[in-house]
């Protein structure tokens, strides 16, 4: 493993300042700029794969949308249910974006950047709890869906706030779990030592030696996004739009900016747990850690690198956007018992499994003394894709999900009785005779 | 008594939600990526075909005067009876229509008026960007069909039934 320190000199206690601030308005900008951007690249994806073009009016091939979109919802009327709970009918929208864009604290989006006042670290906050912030502040993201539902005094918004507590609930599990076989490889919860994990430690990305997790974690990221296949709580064919039917104008879009928000921090969340964060496979030139003020483990930093792994990072984040758009104008609807079914009997039960299974592994493999490294990773992975496999043999062909098949019908005659009903209300349908 | 639902009827070992999904987001992908065929209608020209028929035009001699010879056989033959021709006689005893008019709304576009000359006077054409203020406008008169100059149909040809 690299141990080399590099000393790159940390920054004085004003130029901290001015970087957070810095790091902060950057963020914040590049996020919202980004979520924009993602309702055009959902209607984009919505439309190729439907074999149309999309919205091409506004700006080069419809890029300047987003704006045109915002300043019609700006100027749109502003309502307010007459029997909605006031403040809390305006607490809501808040409530739900804030957590998705705070997310972004904790999530490092480059390696270290060099300066001549000394080393940046392009994380917001490399808080200790690391992950344990992201799922605090992902589940407060249920309150304001509960709370739009339950003081809009709508029977819609009510059913969707009630589907969406149930569901975000029932799915925060899932994801937790399946967070956990990831911090017993890495032995932390910072996502910056899980990097440092997938780049040095193990020297491979927790998508092979995990991808059990990475399933269920993925399942349940759909989940907690309310996005389509468990778009339960906004259904539009039975719910209007769910929580927000009685929002309008920019409260609406908060909720929309929200729920893009979430996919695009769930997104840079799979980047950085399973597929290495800014990691460039195949190159050792990027395997930094932050250790100290200003001394940086392992490669040394460069303005270029951080370039590199930042467009490393943007490439794995929106791969898995363009995946969640690519799910969701592919694959039907949950019916809702489905949703509960898989959450609380499927991947609860497979994850736990799995934590026990990955347990046991590390229990034998530090016990006959195998160094922490690329073997040890590659005895997990054999027996991972094992766990895999078994897991999706056992899901799939009608044992706990199945497809669209018919029911075994006896086949009768027509004219013979079943199930002691007259014969003459009998369809030879219903008696099994096409 | 219940509606009948015809579902077919699979091995269990052909129905997998797994699989299924896959194959679905191969479907989806390559949908993504094919071409589309959307054409950029008020930007670019549509193209239409060769025997798509719309406003009808009448032909022109060089001096002016109609190709139509007041035969009668249009308005004899329009199925929805939207030509309307009051023919005439000059001091040669050539004929040619005094009144010639053609409602647009009325007509359906069948083409059987252009089928039906004998001197190929009448002809529907490849024109649609009709649009007026009041609906009297859209009956057509002579000067009105004399003058459109868009191109005119082609007629089906027996010995190539296909168009190829």
């Amino acid at each position: 493993m690299n141990q080399v320190l590099h000393d790159v000199g940390a920054l004085s206690p004003t130029a901290f300042v001015l970087v957070s601030i810095t790091k902060v308005g950057t963020a914040f900008t590049v996020v919202l700029l980004t979520v924009a951007m993602l309702t055009l690249m959902e209607r984009k994806v919505s439309a190729w794969i439907q074999d149309r073009l999309g919205p091409n009016r506004v700006g080069p091939g419809g890029l300047l949308q987003p704006i045109a979109d915002g300043i019609k919802n700006l100027l749109k009327e502003e309502t307010y249910p007459a029997e909605a709970s006031r403040a809390y009918f305006l607490l809501a929208p808040a409530i739900t974006i804030i957590p998705a864009l705070v997310l972004f604290a904790v999530i490092p989006f480059a390696s270290p950047l060099p300066t001549p006042w000394g080393l940046v670290d392009p994380i917001i906050a490399d808080v200790s709890i690391g992950v344990l912030f992201v799922l605090a502040l992902s589940s407060l993201g249920v309150y304001g869906i509960v709370m739009a539902g339950w003081s809009s005094n709508s029977k819609y918004a009510f059913l969707g706030g009630m589907r969406a507590s149930a569901q975000m609930v029932s799915y925060e599990i899932g994801l937790g779990m399946s967070l956990v076989p990831v911090f017993m490889l890495t032995g932390d919860v910072t996502l910056t030592e899980t990097i440092w994990v997938q780049q040095e430690g193990l020297g491979l990305w927790f998508a092979f030696p995990l991808s059990v997790a990475f399933f269920l974690f993925i399942v349940s990221a759909f989940a907690e996004t309310n996005r389509l296949p468990f778009d339960l709580p906004e259904a539009e064919s039975e719910l209007v739009t769910g929580y927000h039917t009685e929002y309008s104008s920019m409260k609406f879009s908060m909720f929309f900016i929200a729920e893009y928000a979430h996919v695009l921090t769930v997104s840079a969340l799979m980047a950085t747990l399973f597929l290495g964060g800014w990691d460039i496979p195949f190159w050792q030139g990027d395997d930094m850690r932050v250790v100290g003020p200003g001394l940086v483990m392992g490669a040394e930093p460069a303005w270029w690198k951080t370039l590199l792994t930042f467009a490393a990072f943007t490439a794995k984040t929106l791969f898995f956007v363009f995946m969640f758009m690519w799910v969701r104008w592919t694959v039907p609807r949950f019916r809702y018992d489905q949703v509960m079914d898989l959450g609380w009997k499927v991947v609860l039960e497979a994850i736990t499994v799995f934590i026990l299974l990955v347990g046991a592994e590390i229990l034998v493999l530090d016990a006959i003394g195998l160094p922490y490294g690329f073997l040890y990773g590659l005895i997990l992975t054999v027996t991972n894709f094992g766990a895999l496999a078994l897991l999706l043999f056992v899901l799939d062909r009608n044992r706990i999900i199945g497809g669209a098949y018919r029911r075994p019908v006896k086949r009768v005659p027509v004219g013979e009785r079943i199930d002691g009903r007259p014969k003459e209300h009998e369809s030879p349908v219903e008696a099994g005779v096409e | 008594m219940a509606i009948g639902v015809k579902t077919l009827e699979r091995p269990e070992s052909n129905t997998s939600y797994l699989r299924a999904s896959l194959r679905g987001m191969a479907l989806t992908f390559r949908h993504l990526v094919a071409p589309k065929n959307t054409e950029q209608y008020p930007d670019e020209p549509l193209k239409l075909d060769p025997r798509w028929r719309g406003t009808h035009r009448m032909e022109v001699h060089a001096d002016g005067r109609p190709k139509c010879v007041a035969c009668g056989l249009c308005p004899a033959v329009c199925p929805a009876n939207c030509i309307r021709l009051v023919p005439g006689e000059d001091d040669q005893g050539n004929r040619y229509p005094i009144v010639y008019e053609i409602d647009e709304f009325r007509c359906i576009f069948c083409g059987m008026c252009q089928e039906v000359c004998p001197v190929e006077a009448i002809h529907v054409g490849q024109d649609f960007e009709n649009s007026e203020y009041t609906r009297d406008r859209f009956v057509y008169d002579l000067d009105r069909l004399m003058a459109q100059d868009h191109p005119v149909t082609a007629l089906w040809d027996p010995s190539d039934p296909l168009s190829e």
